[in-house]
């Protein structure tokens, strides 16, 4: 490997980093534009007012509003179990540890698709209507291993010993995770939350089985994308969406910064 | 405090936690466990169930009993075949399209960037991962649409004929790129290309940076180290992102339909089939498909040292 990259590697990673980010940026110039027929580029004008008439949308505001309530309850219960898988794993030696992870892993690396259509089929099965905890236990059930990743990782990182430090001066179970496990694993679980609220949140596959006729803010874009009532109210929600996903996982990444391992490093590694 | 004195409720729990590690193990264990291996598992399985029942012709009710009808109805058909086929192909292109664009990127950050710009960059990976996955699709309609960029693009360049020229190819062309294959292809690229990327820069930071110093101590030129050491190391990497990129392609619904011409792909049939045509014996069975080539597929990167980069 030479010090410095060659001519031909920095114009394939400045060219593949162009294509990462450009549509991108093409969404945000799209919320500005004055043609609400056609794609229209570039742009005939460039004007504010989709910004007050998304504003205005009431769908818009409920679809947000389901979408943030979905996202909490799958988070917290992705916390609370993800949590647990973390501590087992990291605390014992047991037969069947790989499956446990792999079992968790099974959900995002097979397409979503399947985890739908398989909850819908078993919700139809055992005659459960779909309905606000169908989605939640959907999400929550990919969530899980975003929250696992993270706080393994840490877990990791702290030895056995500051544990059994607490113990032998003689706390309990209850102090010991409330005093030394829960603040030296605390910007993990912050981390991993916020990324499987990020992850929840995007979610449209599995939503789309597991939901009656509720629309979380995917399943919203995704009805506006082929019956549009005003096109560039489409691009303001998707700049806003992004914002809202951006900050969490700008978040996280700072949060997590001094780990070695890329933890969470993809949505699903 | 004296021994005879009477330990609390929670001390004794606590020390029952303690003194039987089996018992904690067991409590941390049970709810997740429940969770997957129940609901999740069971949900799987009971998907596969599905993929063996039938379909009553005269009530179009689900007739609990074993049954082949849905695989019959599978591969009896040529168009259900090539509807396999079709999405087989492309997820095979996007994988290796991927592979070729990730690996300059991945390359660059693992062995030029350190510190504060490293984290950068990795950042900047990471946010087209993260940002939502309908919105970036959408970009692409915006994107590839007759009126759209990348027309407008060529038709500045005074290259208009050439976009019309690959647009009038058969099989990857179509009306306009937003209604063709080749751009297909091109979101399905773009969208899981950050899957590749990742995977691939955890390999190569893995590459002990020793190895190449020997290796040029030794007196081997940059390309035969490339070729002979690093290359070889960052195959696990390879091998890894690539289940993501092929697993993805093979159950997405969205983007075909978003972007593309209207023959169907694995994903679409089984929502269709389980929504409008409301026969779930089919889509169950079109769902086993995509399990069957991963599980192959899996075996073959087995070898190739995917799972020890995961």
């Amino acid at each position: 490997m030479p010090n410095k990259p060659s001519l031909s590697l920095r114009i394939a990673f400045i060219v593949g980093m162009l294509f990462l980010h450009f549509p991108i940026l093409v969404i945000v110039l799209y919320a500005f534009t004055t043609e609400d027929r056609t794609y229209q580029f570039p742009p005939p004008g460039l004007t504010l007012k989709w910004f007050g008439e998304a504003f205005e949308r009431q769908d818009m505001w409920r679809a947000l509003l389901l979408s943030l309530e979905v996202a909490g309850m799958a988070t917290a219960i992705a916390l609370v179990l993800g949590t647990m898988v973390a501590a087992a794993i990291y605390r014992f030696e047991f037969r069947g540890k790989d499956l446990v992870t792999a079992l968790l892993i099974l959900p995002i690396a097979l397409p979503g698709i399947l985890t739908g259509i398989a909850l819908l089929t078993t919700f139809k099965r055992l005659a459960i209507e779909p309905s606000f905890w169908t989605i939640v236990i959907g999400h929550a059930t990919f969530c899980m291993v975003t929250v696992y990743n993270n706080v393994v990782a840490r877990f990791r990182r702290t030895g056995h010993s500051q544990l059994e430090a607490s113990m032998d001066l003689g706390a309990d179970w209850l102090s010991t995770w409330r005093f030394v496990v829960l603040p030296s694993i605390a910007t993990a679980l912050l981390a991993g939350g916020m990324l499987s609220f990020a992850l929840s949140f995007d979610e449209v596959i599995v939503t789309t089985f597991t939901a009656a006729d509720q629309k979380t803010l995917p399943i919203w874009f995704l009805n506006e994308l082929f019956r549009p009532r005003e096109r560039p109210v489409t691009n303001v929600v998707a700049v806003f969406v992004m914002l809202i996903t951006f900050l969490p996982i700008v978040l996280a990444q700072w949060l997590t910064r001094d780990t070695d391992d890329l933890h969470g490093g993809g949505k699903t590694s | 405090m004296s021994l005879a004195a009477p330990r609390s409720l929670r001390r004794r729990v606590s020390d029952l936690l303690y003194l039987r590690p089996r018992f904690l193990l067991l409590l941390l264990l049970l709810p997740p466990l429940l969770w997957m291996g129940i609901l999740y598992l069971g949900s799987l399985f009971n998907l596969m169930l599905y993929s063996f029942y039938s379909l009553n012709d005269f009530t179009g009710q689900v007739e609990y009993r074993f049954s082949l009808s849905a695989f019959k109805q599978l591969f009896s058909s040529a168009a259900n075949v090539d509807i396999v086929l079709r999405t087989t192909l492309m997820a095979l292109a996007v994988t290796l399209a991927c592979a070729v664009i990730a690996f300059p990127i991945a390359y660059y950050i693992a062995f030029y960037t350190r510190g504060s710009a490293r984290a950068f960059w990795y950042l900047m990976v990471l946010l087209p991962l993260w940002s939502s996955y309908l919105i970036k699709v959408y970009a692409w309609r915006l994107i590839l649409a007759g009126e759209g960029v990348v027309s407008w693009f060529f038709n500045a360049l005074g290259l208009g004929w050439l976009l019309q020229g690959v647009l009038s190819l058969p099989v990857i062309g179509g009306t306009s790129l937003s209604n063709s294959y080749l751009g297909m292809f091109l979101v399905f690229t773009y969208i899981w290309l950050p899957y590749m990327i990742l995977p691939i820069i955890a390999a190569l930071e893995r590459v002990p940076r020793s190895l190449i110093q020997a290796s040029s101590d030794l007196g081997a030129r940059p390309r035969q180290t490339f070729w002979k050491v690093v290359w070889p190391l960052s195959i696990p990497g390879v091998a890894a992102g690539s289940i993501f990129t092929f697993s993805l392609t093979l159950g997405d619904y969205i983007i075909p339909q978003v972007v593309g011409q209207p023959g169907f792909f694995i994903g679409q049939m089984v929502y269709v089939q389980q929504g409008t045509a409301g026969n779930l014996p089919l889509a169950a069975a079109f769902s086993v498909v995509p399990v069957v080539i991963i599980a192959i597929y899996l075996l073959i990167v087995r070898r190739m040292g995917a799972f020890n980069a995961l």
